[in-house]
């Protein structure tokens, strides 16, 4: 199998301008594109800053969907722009916006210190007695329970398909309560009983509707809502488990 | 003026290991062209190098033998001392790794896992399914995290304060807002990465622009060793996107257009586990023989490994060529081809990652120790980034007591004022070449000049047509004012470094008369250990590349013939 030489059709671009030093309200701009053989939204947004508009902005760095950088919206739908070929867009007109639920810093750009927040809330690190000698031992099995967390990426855009990302001030969205999941199911997490408590309410684990939205969008085929699942049963039998150990009276 | 007692250039693997090993001693910050989990470092996919023994087929490994061997792959151009400490430090650094959280994949009896890589006796590559790199960038990034590390993101290094041989500190641009920014610091790491964007069919991502190295050159900082340039034998086809050679480890067997496994008539007894230069030579050659398919790629057949296996351990690979390729390998043979991967050359520095210039530091890719020499072996890099990562570290914290000199507000301000200058004399420009058609023609020349096979007349030409780009240069033009998020100022500006290092790595090729590693000449295609079993030196003299020589350290193995 060899490269396609791709569609000789040539392509419209409709991209999202924005920047808020100038004062005027976002608008899109057209850009035509000949695509040369097989070419990504990516690649295209690269040629059309070299040849057409230096100004034009937007992050990249690998190019092969592992970054997380370029998470966009394209023709409405969320994807990395460097994982979606224009040969497998269903026309010619291509729609490019940036994330929605995050501000806009400058046309493709946004803001994603809120996210970064979110992250670092759910202290995203293994906590657990860093020692010396040689590895904590742990079966395939264990491993394999946090697979699919470990292989998330952090590009966002679960938390831009999330619906009660945007209605919920301070939701954790799905990116940090995954996150938070791959530490609890690490066989070697030592953050004690109570670690989730900070994540038990509506603003944490339980604003999560599993609605599945981030399930849809994940390109790392990571199932946040698995995790977020798993986090509400933890926080649910550690309950039971100290209704247990209570006399009925206090109950 | 932002002040820091140490700041680190880069936010990979080397750059944040660094800043770890700094984080309790120093006030440390981390500057980064992208966010740190956005570096490179991530898409390391195979494994890092350790010789746990665990694999029952591994019991007898050794530091010793993990030495050796990257020895003997490095065509013995390797420093060795360097080589054998690296190595010695290699199963205690995977095993700091797996308790900062690192998720490596296990064997049933719960120790990491480990597979069989390129010009290794053992199974010596630690990994985590085919996403090493991610997995240790995450978990690096955490411990960051947990340390409330500052760290400086969209910042791009510029230009490296330096007067009277010491470094004062960076001159970076501040990509939020559109500005150019003086940091002071009493240390400076270079943690900056490699350069493989110098050629059009690069693995890289696509920032590999090289930055660190070439703001290390114009500052005056000896280079080392930039002719020796790592080609991937398994890129995917059109895309160059890295195939990782953890693919071979599993099993997978590389196979021309008449369905042999040609590895057989290059290296009989490793096979497809040869290192990186002897396998990609080997595809090149098929392909140039015309036993390649049409349009110039092999295959790496997975499909009898089976499924299983190809999901759980290669699952990465899986998924890229579904997405970028439109196969899926538990069905069909993957395209593959070379194509560039990794600058063994780079910032000249001593075992202990000091440069030639005071108070400043380099580790990783962007440094050349040398512990590669003249061919890297897969896993080498990624223990390299930890390791050097770590030694640059405990090097300046034993420097913790020392009464050295505050850095020079007015050297740094001189610096500022002369980058703003420039970019203004840039912005006032009529006329000129765009710069991206010079950065185009760049890629061109280094691919097609100085790639797997190289010549004399290719690589003169090389160095011509290098010359005429950079007068092409002189008259560059950036199209847009500086404003937040625009990024064509910094693309003009690291083009000047760019040109500098395609125009080092032509010059050292054509210097270098004779056949070591992944530097082959078809008209020197002998080793000659009598003239150069030694390392290239360049600097800059004004705007003049100069080339010297430097011994190299042999302490431990004597050269001997390279068969596999």
């Amino acid at each position: 199998m060899r490269p396609k030489n791709g569609p000789t059709r040539p392509y419209q671009f409709e991209i999202l301008r924005y920047d808020p030093a100038a004062g005027a309200p976002p608008r899109f701009r057209a850009y035509a594109l000949q695509p040369a053989g097989r070419m990504s939204v990516l690649e295209a947004l690269l040629r059309i800053q070299a040849e057409h508009d230096p100004s034009l902005a937007f992050r990249y760095s690998c190019r092969g969907a592992v970054c997380g950088s370029c998470a966009m919206s394209i023709n409405g739908k969320l994807n990395l722009a460097c994982r979606v070929l224009l040969e497998n867009l269903p026309e010619t007109r291509v729609v490019l916006e940036p994330l929605p639920r995050f501000e806009i810093l400058r046309d493709l750009v946004v803001d994603m210190e809120p996210f970064w927040k979110r992250y670092e809330r759910v202290r995203p690190w293994l906590h657990a007695q860093i020692g010396q000698g040689k590895e904590s031992r742990m079966s395939p099995a264990e491993r394999e329970r946090f697979d699919q967390y470990v292989n998330c990426i952090l590009c966002g855009l679960c938390v831009a398909a999330c619906p009660v990302s945007s209605l919920r001030e301070g939701f954790a969205g799905p990116a940090a309560l995954a996150k938070l999941y791959r530490f609890l199911a690490d066989p070697r997490e030592n953050r004690g009983s109570g670690a989730l408590e900070q994540e038990n309410g509506e603003h944490g684990v339980w604003g999560c509707r599993a609605i599945g939205r981030c399930i849809e969008v994940c390109p790392k085929d990571v199932r946040p809502t698995d995790g977020i699942a798993g986090a509400k049963r933890k926080l649910l039998v550690e309950r039971l488990k100290g209704l247990a150990g209570r006399k009925p009276h206090e109950v | 003026m932002i002040r820091h007692d140490v700041v680190v250039v880069g936010g990979g693997l080397a750059g944040l290991r660094a800043a770890i090993g700094l984080s309790e001693q120093w006030d440390v910050a981390v500057i980064s062209k992208v966010h740190p989990v956005r570096s490179h470092s991530g898409a390391a996919q195979g494994g890092i190098n350790a010789a746990l023994g665990n694999a029952p087929e591994g019991r007898d490994d050794s530091p010793q033998r993990h030495a050796f061997e990257t020895v003997k792959g490095s065509d013995y151009l390797a420093d060795q001392s360097a080589v054998a400490r690296m190595c010695e430090l290699a199963p205690e650094t995977v095993y700091e790794l797996e308790h900062f959280g690192a998720p490596f994949s296990r064997f049933a009896d719960g120790t990491i896992a480990q597979r069989p890589f390129g010009g290794a006796g053992f199974p010596r590559a630690c990994y985590a399914a085919d996403r090493t790199g991610h997995v240790l960038l995450q978990t690096l990034y955490e411990q960051a995290v947990k340390r409330q590390i500052k760290v400086y993101d969209e910042w791009s290094l510029v230009r490296i304060a330096v007067e009277d041989d010491r470094c004062h500190g960076l001159i970076v641009y501040d990509l939020k807002r559109g500005r150019f920014e003086a940091v002071a610091a009493r240390l400076c790491v270079l943690a900056t990465g490699g350069y493989g964007r110098i050629y059009r069919n690069s693995t890289n991502a696509l920032i590999n622009t090289g930055s660190g190295v070439g703001a290390a050159l114009l500052a005056g900082v000896p280079l080392k060793d930039l002719e020796f340039v790592q080609f991937h034998p398994t890129t995917q086809f059109g895309t160059n996107i890295l195939i990782t050679e953890g693919a071979r480890g599993e099993g997978g067997y590389l196979m021309n257009k008449s369905g042999r496994r040609f590895m057989a008539d290059y290296a009989p007894n490793s096979m497809e586990l040869a290192p990186r230069d002897i396998v990609a030579r080997a595809i090149q050659t098929e392909i140039g023989q015309g036993r390649g398919f049409e349009g110039g790629y092999v295959h790496l057949d997975l499909r009898h490994l089976g499924r299983k296996t190809i999901v759980q351990r290669l699952p990465g690979i899986r998924q890229i060529c579904l997405d970028f390729g439109g196969i899926d390998p538990v069905e069909q043979p993957i395209p593959v081809q070379p194509g560039q991967h990794y600058s063994m050359g780079g910032i000249d520095t001593d075992a202990t990652g000091r440069t030639r210039v005071g108070n400043l530091y380099a580790a990783g890719e962007c440094a050349c120790v040398s512990v590669h020499g003249a061919n890297r072996l897969g896993g080498n890099s990624l223990l390299e980034t930890i390791v050097f990562g770590r030694l640059v570290a405990d090097a300046i914290n034993a420097r913790r007591g020392e009464a050295g000199p505050e850095p020079s507000e007015s050297v740094l301000q001189g610096n500022l004022k002369k980058v703003t200058e420039h970019v203004g004399r840039l912005l006032a420009r009529a006329g000129g070449v765009p710069h991206h058609q010079i950065a185009e023609r760049l890629k061109g020349v280094l691919t097609e000049k100085v790639g797997i096979f190289r010549n004399e007349a290719d690589l003169a030409e090389a160095v011509a047509a290098i010359g005429t780009l950079q007068e092409q240069y002189r008259a560059v033009r950036p199209r847009t004012p500086l404003r937040p998020f625009n990024t064509e100022i910094l693309h003009v500006l690291e083009l000047e470094g760019l040109l500098y290092l395609g125009e080092i790595t032509s010059r050292g090729a054509l210097a270098r008369r004779e056949s070591r590693g992944s530097h082959f000449r078809t008209d020197y295609p002998q080793r000659d250990d009598a003239h150069w079993l030694k390392h290239t030196i360049a600097r800059l003299d004004g705007d003049e590349v100069q080339l010297s020589y430097a011994p190299v350290d042999t302490a431990l193995y004597a050269p001997q013939e390279r068969t596999y």
